[in-house]
């Protein structure tokens, strides 16, 4: 096992929490890795990699148990599939039944999962249901720990969302998807979840019905903000602290939501003009609903989708979007033509909150400070598609 | 009838040839599944089509249909294409 450092914090702060083990889940276009680290987050072990050869496009710890992990993954000649552990990647199994489209009945137009992207587990009170976003668009349910899942009926029956899911040609370079599932803390009968393209949609009834959010938010100039396809958010993000608040990187622009208001506001408009406001990837503090980071990449002309100037840099809001202040200590000051896909940052919740990004170029970055100073914790990983942390039992 | 798997469904098989039977590529995929669970998916998607990247030689021929009769002498080889990167 390899062991990185990651270097001293600027700031005096309070003393962390009580220890918790964090372990880093990283998913590449090449496989999975786990950082394991020390109480203090200085230093960090790594352990794979795992489904060396697979894409996995998600990697996560169920927080109910702190102990099982599900995997989104697929090679390039075969086809996708779930797989599951219960002691930490030590042992795999694969799902019974993975995410899978109906059969389509005779003269019907079909789909069939090209992978699947994003995992989501269900509300602290359903210990075993699970969520899956697809490529192309489809959300799924496992009631039994992720081993088989099934269509959420009630987005499958609504042909409204087949017409705003539209087909390959109208999502994204690697395929449309369905991504940000979100359950209320509050409530799990209450979700939402978003669709490049396609717009944030939101269910009362555990998914049996669902209306689009759409409201404020921005289209590509020329298009028509009322047609939901042409709505392209990034990412979507509920602030624990505040399960009213949700945080928005779009296509085009910044955004938060307070409901129960229905009318997202462009808070990106106060990011620096010569950075912008586009990017894939959007942060929430744990505790404090005015803390935000993001990530922000190039917009521009052909949309290069790297770091803006070759300069990478998050950016916090800590009053809600009225202001932005830049982060880039201990980043690199030029030359450096990353993109993070929007997956690839969290945010731990630690105190001081811990900070964590994967580069396209296979770079996993964190900081200790709230973004205030950041260390390379590991390099020459494959592409990385996603990053997320929790907490070890 | 023999079966050639590929290197990538043999954490599936642990075998480079299997024992299967049907009397079409569609019944013997279904045998394959029953022997090793999960295997038939990562080959073929929920619409019954061979993904686009795996390919299925009988006797030296390329089929792509799940209808296709097989003889119960037939050399089944399951391949994946070269592609990918």
């Amino acid at each position: 096992m390899a062991r990185t450092s990651v270097q001293p914090a600027t700031q005096r702060k309070p003393k962390p929490e009580p220890p918790t083990r964090l372990v880093v889940l990283v998913a590449t276009r090449k496989g999975a890795w786990l950082f394991h680290g020390d109480t203090k987050r200085r230093t960090w072990q790594v352990e794979g990699p795992h489904f060396l050869g697979h894409t996995v496009s998600h990697l996560q710890l169920d927080p109910r148990d702190g102990r099982t992990l599900l995997a989104a993954a697929r090679t390039g000649h075969l086809g996708p599939t779930v797989f599951r552990s219960t002691n930490l990647g030590r042992t795999w199994n694969e799902a019974a039944r993975p995410p899978a489209f109906a059969k389509a009945a005779e003269g019907e137009a079909s789909r069939a999962v090209d992978h699947t992207f994003w995992l989501t587990p269900g509300h602290a009170s359903e210990r075993d249901t699970w969520y899956a976003g697809t490529s192309p668009q489809g959300l799924f349910r496992s009631e039994d720990g992720g081993v088989n899942w099934a269509p959420v009926a009630g987005l499958d029956a609504d042909p409204r969302y087949r017409e705003w899911m539209g087909g390959t040609q109208d999502g994204t370079p690697d395929g449309p998807k369905l991504h940000s599932i979100i359950v209320d803390p509050r409530d799990a009968a209450h979700l939402y979840f978003a669709m490049s393209s396609g717009g944030v949609h939101e269910s009362r009834d555990s998914g049996q019905t669902w209306s689009p959010l759409v409201k404020g938010m921005e289209v590509v100039e020329g298009f028509d903000p009322s047609n939901i396809s042409f709505h392209d958010p990034h990412v979507v993000r509920l602030c624990p602290s505040n399960p009213d608040r949700l945080y928005q990187q779009n296509h085009c622009g910044i955004y938060r939501l307070d409901r129960p208001g229905d009318e997202w506001l462009r808070i990106g408009r106060k990011m620096p003009k010569r950075v912008g406001d586009i990017g894939f990837v959007l942060a929430v503090h744990p505790r404090d609903d005015r803390v935000a980071w993001v990530f922000p990449m190039d917009g521009t002309s052909v949309w290069p989708r790297t770091s803006p100037q070759g300069r990478p840099a998050a950016y916090v809001t800590r009053n809600a979007g009225k202001t932005w202040q830049r982060l880039d200590g201990g980043l690199p000051e030029s030359q450096a033509w990353w993109t993070v896909k929007r997956q690839a940052m969290t945010a731990d919740a630690q105190d001081p909150v811990g900070l964590y990004l994967g580069t396209t170029s296979g770079e996993l970055w964190a900081s200790r400070d709230e973004g205030e100073r950041w260390a390379c914790i590991a390099r020459h990983l494959p592409e990385i598609y996603a990053v997320e942390v929790a907490a070890l039992a | 009838m023999k079966v050639l798997i590929p290197s990538s469904l043999r954490s599936y098989t642990r075998l480079m040839r299997v024992q299967a039977s049907g009397t079409t590529l569609g019944e013997l995929l279904a045998d394959l599944e029953r022997q090793f669970p999960g295997i038939r998916f990562r080959m073929v998607d929920e619409q019954d089509r061979i993904r686009p990247h795996m390919r299925v030689f009988v006797g030296g021929r390329a089929i792509h249909d799940l209808a296709q009769p097989l003889q119960p002498a037939d050399d089944v080889n399951i391949v994946q294409a070269l592609s990918g990167g």
